[in-house]
């Protein structure tokens, strides 16, 4: 109640302003919950269709890269959010580049020097988190405009939004494409002997967006606050 | 200061290449020897992996220096060049060097008093460099083992050289035709063999997709073993009839592995 009575606060450049808010208010749960459905950055604001398509093969590598993306987006949001009353407004852009860059650079650093078999695994895919519209856009819609604990929630919400749809792409990918799942054989041999074939065509990219579509036709049968009024 | 000006613009450019550039100059040179240290193990790992040893990174280095016995670093004459150690010989920059100067780099591993001789190798893919390690039975021209990796070859399509199922349709398979010449190991996409079965062929099956990738290996193995036939001819003292009768038995991957590989 004190509180009140201080002329204007200066904007905190710490986590949370406790006066305020609570960590985890309603409103922050959103920021952690509505892209995994209202506005789920692959279905329905449709970005990061790219790295969706490249990676949806197997069920490992898409795990990995949605963890990697989560650490990139969180850290990037946080580092944004933190400059962002320093950030000269004519050269953001560049600016928000050059810390998604450093961030995928140290990841891949850090990677090699202590998971070495993870940074195999991953190799190209990293360097593509840097081209994901995902992570530039929220910096520039998000986390320019708002405190660091909110964009690590924001940043956290949105990499697991991305991370869940990939994972479930890749879940069918793998099992009607190569009837495995993780590398494991999970399509019974006696099945094949009935004559029941892998479908090559679920390996090739079509296929990726072709499931995605199935997906977000069952997510808008689900949920109607989707469907457009015309 | 304005926010918009030029000179604050330049400013926080100019501070924010210093902070990015000197953090990741930092990390990078911190990090360097773990790196390298995970490089040097994996390299012995593949080189284990080949003459059928598995095992992880960390056991790789003890069961190296158990196995490998001889670590030859080659003229083009086949000489044993003993001032080189052949484990440090990076091959994407030894090849660049006029051939007369590279030094070909040969390990000799035994075991269970079975020598097998492991010749690394390096060329090109479609997008970047691929290499592998290729190893070779007392015979020296019967293929024990071969690995392969890359450096950017397409996910799901070249990327396939480094799988298992790959890999192992070098197995048995001749280097040299029964007079002693160098052939080779063609990967072949008319290949009129695709089980493998006939080992005398000199072909392997190519992966769909991955024609530049694989066309890649088949001139890589030709043109790295073609520097250690000298080597090879001198050391071999038996008449080749004898070791092809001695080598008759072949190890033929099992029925179901090469159905999980065709499904692949």
């Amino acid at each position: 109640m004190k509180q009140k009575n201080t002329p204007l606060q200066k904007p905190s450049l710490f986590f949370v302003n406790k006066d305020k808010e609570a960590l985890f208010s309603k409103k922050n749960r959103a920021l952690l919950s509505d892209p995994m459905d209202d506005n789920n950055p692959i279905t329905v604001q449709v970005l990061g269709i790219c790295s969706a398509l490249a990676i949806t093969v197997q069920l490992k590598p898409a795990i990995v890269m949605s963890i990697s993306v989560l650490v990139v987006m969180a850290a990037s949001n946080v580092i944004i959010s933190l400059l962002r009353n320093l950030i000269p407004n004519r050269i953001r852009i560049i600016v928000q580049l050059v810390v998604v860059a450093a961030m995928v650079v140290l990841v891949d650093q850090v990677l090699k020097a202590f998971a070495y078999d993870v940074y195999k695994e991953l190799s190209i895919f990293i360097g593509l988190i840097i081209t994901n519209c995902i992570v530039m856009g929220r910096l520039e819609a998000f986390a320019l405009a708002n405190k660091p604990w909110k964009s690590f929630l924001d940043g956290v919400g949105n990499a697991a939004g991305y991370g869940f749809i990939l994972i479930v792409v890749a879940f069918f990918r793998e099992l009607l494409g190569s009837g495995k799942l993780f590398g494991y054989q999970v399509v019974p041999d006696a099945l094949y002997a009935m004559g029941y074939e892998n479908n090559g065509l679920m390996l090739l990219s079509p296929m990726a967006l072709i499931t995605v579509g199935l997906f977000i036709w069952v997510q808008r049968s689900r949920n109607r606050k989707l469907i457009e009024k015309n | 200061m304005n926010r918009d000006s030029n000179s604050y613009t330049f400013l926080f450019a100019a501070i924010m290449v210093f902070v990015v550039a000197s953090s990741l100059a930092f990390t990078a040179t911190s990090l360097k020897s773990k790196q390298d240290e995970n490089v040097r193990k994996e390299q012995m790992q593949n080189i284990l992996s080949t003459i059928g040893i598995q095992t992880d990174r960390d056991g790789a280095e003890k069961l190296y220096n158990e196995y490998v016995t001889q670590q030859l670093a080659l003229t083009l004459e086949g000489e044993s060049d003993d001032e080189v150690n052949a484990f440090k010989i990076q091959l994407g920059t030894e090849v660049k060097k006029p051939v007369e100067q590279q030094r070909f780099p040969l390990y000799v591993a035994e075991v269970k008093d079975e020598t097998f001789y492991i010749v690394p190798l390096r060329g090109a893919g479609l997008w970047d460099a691929i290499w592998g390690y290729i190893a070779l039975e007392s015979d020296m021209r019967t293929i024990k083992g071969a690995v392969f990796d890359h450096k950017g070859e397409t996910a799901g399509l070249g990327a396939e050289i480094t799988q298992q199922w790959f890999q192992d349709r070098f197995v048995g398979e001749k280097i040299t035709d029964a007079n002693g010449t160098l052939v080779g190991i063609a990967v072949s996409k008319t290949n009129n063999d695709p089980l493998g079965n006939d080992k005398d062929d000199h072909e392997v099956d190519a992966i769909s997709g991955a024609t530049i990738t694989g066309d890649g290996v088949t001139d890589m193995i030709s043109e790295r073993l073609a520097h250690y036939t000298p080597y090879f001819k001198r050391a071999i003292s038996k008449p080749v009839e004898e070791i092809m009768e001695e080598t008759s038995t072949e190890e033929i991957p099992s029925e179901e592995a090469q159905t999980i590989a065709y499904q692949n």
